[in-house]
């Protein structure tokens, strides 16, 4: 049986990255995906801000950072409109399939051996070793490491097998579905275009984001408990505009989003998990190629000293949890409260924060200007006192 | 008991993310349900994006 110093089961950006990162290192590494091309079905909005690049670094490029962008318009419930424009460009929309090739052909540049059609059916510890059982093309294989990365997206069943529960609870997750639009018509194609109300998204929110000046990516996220799906929120939202009612669909895709139920612990012995399958995902916008991937950093990083030290144990290997939670899982956790936030609110105390907060308040909020926070909340609480007490509930 | 429409799914893997046992694996195009462990607990009928997956009956 082949035995690799680590394999990789999922070869979305986590896995490749990670691949990358241990070829990189000289280390022995395998990265196997059930798919049968890298990169498809996609199934993400494919919006990457611009400091994962500069984070990640990433340089774009236009075979698949297709549309930059330069900030965002949100509409409350009643229409109203704040926009948010940078200068510079501050994102870009990607063609996630052309990403996904491109990262695989980094990692295989690097040395990391990648395997398509590849499907892991289980994993057991045997020794100090584990051993991954799976099926290519009807036949079966089986592989040893010493270490697996779980890098296998939000349907992961690696952790699982290996003991580790990475289930999802309903209230933590989010039901996504979107369009990939041609032929419609919208203004702005440099901004990226959000949709709030609890009659248009419950928890979340519709997004378009421009590729190009008539085609864009039109989706829909909302709490993974509505009785409603996904599909029936954003078709009522497209039927409900000419403007893109008018268009073609060219491409459906759909999925869940882990939206804050983070693991504490997100190693066993022989394992670690990084990407959807760890949950590390933003949970204000959902967004988790750039989280996935800077995790995958981490954990692959983590994966080198162990191999040099020759120690595969939970012990050893929690150094990812602390590195992470340093770096991310404490301020996403802050973001999950102003998730929380955010969910309680009516349609009406929507509209009364978008009709006081301007475009350049929203930049100083995120900047953190404490006294602009401050003043913003004390103009809202004036005009809406029903989000005093939510506020307050969200920060218990 | 759930049932899965296997025509109108779109092979997310959003069930198999908050099935509690383990009962649901995406195979690439499509979801394999085991009946025998599965407690109804109804998740993949809430978290499916389509309604590929529905409660019997209803
Ligand atoms: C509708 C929607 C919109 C989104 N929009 C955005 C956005 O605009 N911006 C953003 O940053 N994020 C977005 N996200 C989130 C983003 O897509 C994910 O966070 C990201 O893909 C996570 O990467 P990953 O590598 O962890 O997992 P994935 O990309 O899901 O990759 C996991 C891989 O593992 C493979 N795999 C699984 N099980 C096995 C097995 N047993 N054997 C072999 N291979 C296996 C799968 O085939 C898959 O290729 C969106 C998500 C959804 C659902
Ligand atoms: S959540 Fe629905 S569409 Fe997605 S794989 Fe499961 S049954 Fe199919
Ligand atoms: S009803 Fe519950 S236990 Fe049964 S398959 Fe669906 S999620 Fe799994």
């Amino acid at each position: 049986m082949e035995n690799y110093d680590v394999i990789i089961v999922g070869c979305g950006p986590a896995g490749l990255r990670a691949a990358k990162v241990l070829a990189e290192n000289k280390i022995n590494v395998l990265a196997l995906d059930k798919k049968q091309e890298i990169g498809v079905p996609v199934r993400c909005g494919e919006g990457l801000g611009l400091g994962w690049f500069k984070r990640l670094n990433l340089k774009p490029n236009s075979a698949w950072a297709v549309q930059p962008i330069k900030g965002a318009a949100l509409y409350s419930p009643t229409g109203k409109k704040v926009e948010i424009r940078f200068e510079e460009v501050s994102g870009y929309i990607l063609e996630r399939r052309m990403f996904e090739k491109y990262l695989a052909r980094e990692a295989a540049l690097k040395g990391a051996c990648i395997k398509v059609k590849h499907h892991v059916l289980d994993v057991k510890r045997k020794g100090s070793k584990v051993e991954v059982f799976g099926k290519y093309l009807g036949d079966e294989f089986k592989y040893s490491a010493n270490i697996i990365i779980a890098a296998d997206g939000v349907d992961s069943l690696t952790a699982r097998r290996l003991g580790l529960n990475t289930t999802n609870k309903l209230v933590d997750i989010d039901s996504g579905f979107q369009y990939e639009m041609a032929g419609i018509d919208f203004e702005d194609p440099d901004l990226i275009h959000l949709y709030f109300g609890n009659e248009v998204a419950p928890r979340g929110y519709v997004w378009l984001f421009p590729k190009g000046d008539h085609e864009a990516n039109v989706g829909v996220g909302i709490a993974g408990y509505r009785e409603e799906t996904a599909k029936y929120y954003l078709d009522k939202f497209i039927s409900s505009r000419e403007s893109l009612a008018k268009g073609s669909i060219i491409h459906i895709n759909s999925g869940a989003v882990p939206v804050g139920g983070f693991l504490d612990n997100m190693v066993l012995d022989n394992l670690l998990v990084c990407g959807d399958a760890a949950h590390q995902v933003d949970p204000t916008h959902g967004g988790g190629i750039g989280l996935s991937m800077e995790a995958a950093t981490i954990a692959a990083e983590v994966a080198v000293e162990a191999i040099k030290k020759v120690d595969y144990s939970q012990k050893f290997l929690s150094r990812y949890n602390k590195l992470w939670y340093e770096k991310r899982g404490n301020a996403l956790k802050q973001r999950l409260k102003a998730r929380i936030f955010m969910e309680q609110l009516t349609d009406d105390e929507f509209d009364a924060i978008a009709d006081n907060l301007s475009g350049e308040d929203i930049l100083k909020l995120a900047g953190g200007e404490l006294s602009e926070k401050a003043k913003f909340m004390a103009r809202l609480l004036i005009k809406k006192p029903s989000i005093a007490g939510k506020i307050a509930k969200s920060l218990r | 008991m759930v049932k899965y429409n296997q025509e109108k799914c779109l092979y997310c893997g959003g069930c198999v993310s908050v099935c509690p046992v383990m009962a649901l694996e995406l195979m690439e195009t499509y979801i394999k349900y085991d009946a025998k462990k599965c407690i109804n607990c109804n998740s993949c009928v809430k978290i499916c994006p389509v309604g590929a997956f529905m409660v019997e009956g209803r």
